[in-house]
């Protein structure tokens, strides 16, 4: 009976042990709140996140595309209502401007050993975000359809035109070309990606006055129609997901799409296993002449809250190393290309590496970029329609930002 | 006497509405004459994966000094409401001054975003909602002819399209317009022209909306009238019969007549409803041919990460001016009805 007794209390000391282990980031307690945006490679963070949950560990996330709207509020308030938000590019810029998020210097000191260099997204020398994925828009082609044209790999926009025009005219498919040009934020992403190719910036040089007004601007804009010729008629209604889902299903043969959605591509237990198959991802193409490809690179990170206890930041830095280890970016090598230490590229990361290391440039980090591309989605649509010239386009986005940015207090009159 | 219980009767929902829906009106009437406070830049070093670069940020301190100072942002008077975004006086003005005719004129003024969402706003209010009206007409008159074993089933099937979500509605006929969709693909067969896409013409995209409004609102019409025609006197009705008159001429002079003050009261309700068209527009993804002031107000306020809360203020209020601008003339006609029937 004694030893029965001692037996079930070891079983007992050993359940709690287990249970411990499989819940073991090392922490005692807190709470971690995440807000994140809602694709394939947050899911699988927050889910690694979830794990570290235990009776005194409380983990949550709220991953949704609503995001950006939540996020300044959300975290203005006190204490906030988020740990840790899931930033990009873009989306920081508003929690830096409004001081919602901390520097995570010393945190990283003594819990940050796994992280590189890179990874670290400093502003003014105090390290604010880090990064653990990059992603980029950049071209997916069918090799077999460019077989049968007898084309070779296209290297630039130039390339892409002509290559359209060869499989058109072969018959081989009607409409060759897909981009994401639906107003809201794709369209504005395509006027990005290719005024970045021509080399242009889009402010003056310390200031938020625009300069996209020029020659490049014009170029920029002449390519986004040309390409429009060989693109279904209602290419002003597909987004970046219904041009990955019509490439899927194999009515065009090339499309600027997002890395993210590389994975999925290629997969060949997807839809079609030809479309897989033939699918090759290139770095994104060069436009004018120029070097550098058309598009823009994009990060993927988490900031910790400013307005919560340092004991919960700290909780939410440690779960959030967790979730970010060796061991979960080669578990799923191709839901995105991760920047995580020891991370070997799979396949489906090819096109995004490609287009970083031929020297694409970043979406610019900058607090007023919002406000211009929502005026480059707005406006850019009735010029690919037909119903107004470059100039006036370019004129049109200008206006429309300068309302905006003094709306938004960055300009004055 | 009379008066006091009248004022002790409404007294509760004469605050509510004063707290829920005045009070806010008059804070968004204050909001609109705000901008957000200026923002201090500077000029510093960040780092990202990709590569260090100097860029403009926020000085956050500076700013939330200037913010700390004036709560509501930067008084810009009534300058949002002149601005581009909105009436652009200065914009019109400028056209108004150097053109090469009305086309241009319009053209130029069309290109304007305020005045773009407007057209669109008022094309849509004022061709559904007649055409709305007269379908929920017909339908109502259908129905009571019905024989009563399937009326129930055939009322049930007219409502659906205002039981459905107008956001899920929109997204519905959206695919079956897509060329890949049941109506689209076959369109195309029906016209032998491949290239006949609904969703790639402003003028096809405004028309799609248009019959998508008209089968929406339709049921509302239908069951406030379905309702009318079950208190319409028999007895006239049968005079008007014994008199030779058709069915057309019953409806005519009759029924029609019966139905006037139901006319103004759908009129009313539907001017306002479709005067804030908004789901079809992103239902429809069709911000490229057509969106409206609500959608306007939506951008606004759902932007690439900066709300612009002075713009969807200001946006709104002309909103309630448009509304209260389109009911005068329906209010007119009602108050002329009171004072007849007390006279």
């Amino acid at each position: 009976m004694r030893n029965m007794l001692i037996a079930a209390a070891a079983t007992g000391v050993m359940l709690l042990g287990g249970g411990a282990a499989r819940a073991d980031c090392g922490i005692a307690s807190g709470t971690v709140s995440i807000l994140s945006n809602d694709f394939d490679a947050l899911r699988v963070l927050a889910d690694e996140a979830k794990a570290c949950a235990s009776p005194t560990v409380k983990v949550t996330a709220n991953q949704t595309a609503a995001h950006k709207n939540l996020q300044v509020p959300a975290l203005t308030a006190d204490p906030a209502e988020y740990t840790v938000a899931f930033v990009a590019n873009n989306s920081i810029s508003p929690l830096l401007g409004a001081g919602l998020i901390r520097p995570l210097d010393d945190l990283i000191v003594k819990y940050g050993q796994q992280l590189q260099p890179n990874q670290l997204i400093k502003v003014g020398g105090k390290t604010m975000a880090i990064a653990f994925d990059a992603n980029s828009q950049h071209l997916f082609y069918r090799k077999d359809i460019f077989d049968k044209a007898g084309l070779a790999a296209p290297r630039s926009y130039e390339d892409v035109l002509a290559a359209a025009k060869a499989i058109k005219d072969k018959g081989l498919l009607q409409y060759p070309l897909a981009a994401a040009d639906k107003p809201g934020w794709d369209l504005g992403a395509e006027f990005v990606n290719m005024y970045l190719g021509y080399g242009g910036s889009f402010f003056e040089p310390g200031s938020a006055k625009l300069a996209i007004n020029n020659d490049k601007g014009l170029s920029t804009l002449a390519m986004m129609k040309d390409l429009t010729h060989y693109m279904a008629p209602d290419f002003l209604s597909y987004d970046a997901d219904e041009i990955k889902a019509v490439y899927m299903s194999g009515k065009v043969a090339m499309m600027d799409g997002w890395g993210s959605y590389a994975g999925a591509v290629i997969d060949p237990k997807g839809p079609d296993p030809e479309v897989a198959k033939g699918t090759v991802l290139a770095a994104a193409p060069t436009v004018g002449g120029g070097t550098t490809p058309a598009a823009s690179l994009w990060w993927d990170g988490f900031t910790i809250a400013k307005h919560i206890s340092d004991a919960d930041a700290e909780t939410s830095f440690r779960v959030m190393m967790h979730a970010m280890r060796p061991e979960v970016a080669a578990t799923h090598p191709d839901t995105a290309p991760w920047l995580i230490k020891g991370f070997k590229p799979g396949a489906a990361a090819i096109g995004v590496i490609a287009t970083a290391t031929d020297g694409a440039k970043p979406y610019p980090m900058l607090p007023y970029m919002g406000l211009l591309h929502t005026a480059l989605s707005n406006e850019i649509g009735a010029y690919l329609q037909g119903n107004k010239d470059a100039i006036k386009t370019l004129a049109d986005i200008e206006a429309a930002y300068d309302a905006s940015a003094k709306q938004g207090g960055y300009l004055k009159d | 006497m009379r008066h006091r219980t009248f004022l002790a009767f409404i007294l509760p929902s004469a605050l509510a509405m004063l707290l829920f829906i005045a009070l806010p009106i008059v804070s968004v009437a204050v909001q609109s004459l705000y901008v957000e406070p200026p923002k201090v830049l500077v000029t510093v070093q960040s780092c990202t994966p990709f590569a260090c670069t100097d860029d403009v940020q926020v000085d956050e301190r500076a700013t939330a000094e200037l913010r700390k100072k004036h709560p509501l942002g930067g008084f810009n008077g009534l300058g949002t409401y002149t601005d581009r975004a909105h009436l652009a006086f200065g914009e019109i003005a400028g056209i108004l001054g150097q053109n090469t005719g009305f086309a241009d004129t319009l053209g130029r003024i069309y290109n304007l975003p305020f005045y773009r969402a407007l057209a669109f706003t008022l094309a849509y209010t004022f061709i559904v909602t007649p055409l709305a009206i007269m379908l929920g007409f017909s339908i109502a008159l259908a129905v009571n002819a019905v024989p009563r074993a399937i009326k129930g089933p055939v009322i049930f099937v007219s409502l659906l399209p205002m039981i459905i979500t107008p956001l899920i509605g929109s997204l519905m006929v959206y695919w079956m317009i897509n060329s890949e969709g049941i109506i689209g693909a076959t369109l195309q067969w029906l016209f032998d022209d491949p290239n006949l896409y609904l969703k790639a013409s402003p003028t096809l995209t405004w028309i799609v909306i248009f019959l998508y409004g008209v089968w929406t609102n339709g049921p509302f019409s239908f069951i406030v009238f379905y309702a009318g025609l079950q208190t319409m006197p028999l007895d006239t009705l049968e005079s008007a019969m014994i008199d030779g008159a058709s069915r057309w001429e019953r409806i005519r002079f009759v029924v029609i007549p019966h139905m006037s003050p139901l006319v103004t009261f759908v009129a009313l309700v539907q001017l306002m409803d479709n005067f804030r068209v908004f789901e079809p527009i992103v239902g429809f993804n069709s911000q490229a041919s057509a969106t409206s002031l609500s959608y306007f107000i939506f951008s606004d306020l759902n932007g690439q990460f900066s709300q612009l809360f002075g713009s969807a203020a200001a946006t709104s209020m002309l909103t309630i001016a448009g509304v209260v601008i389109l009911l005068i003339p329906v209010l007119i006609r009602t108050w002329r009805e009171f004072n007849r029937k007390a006279a």
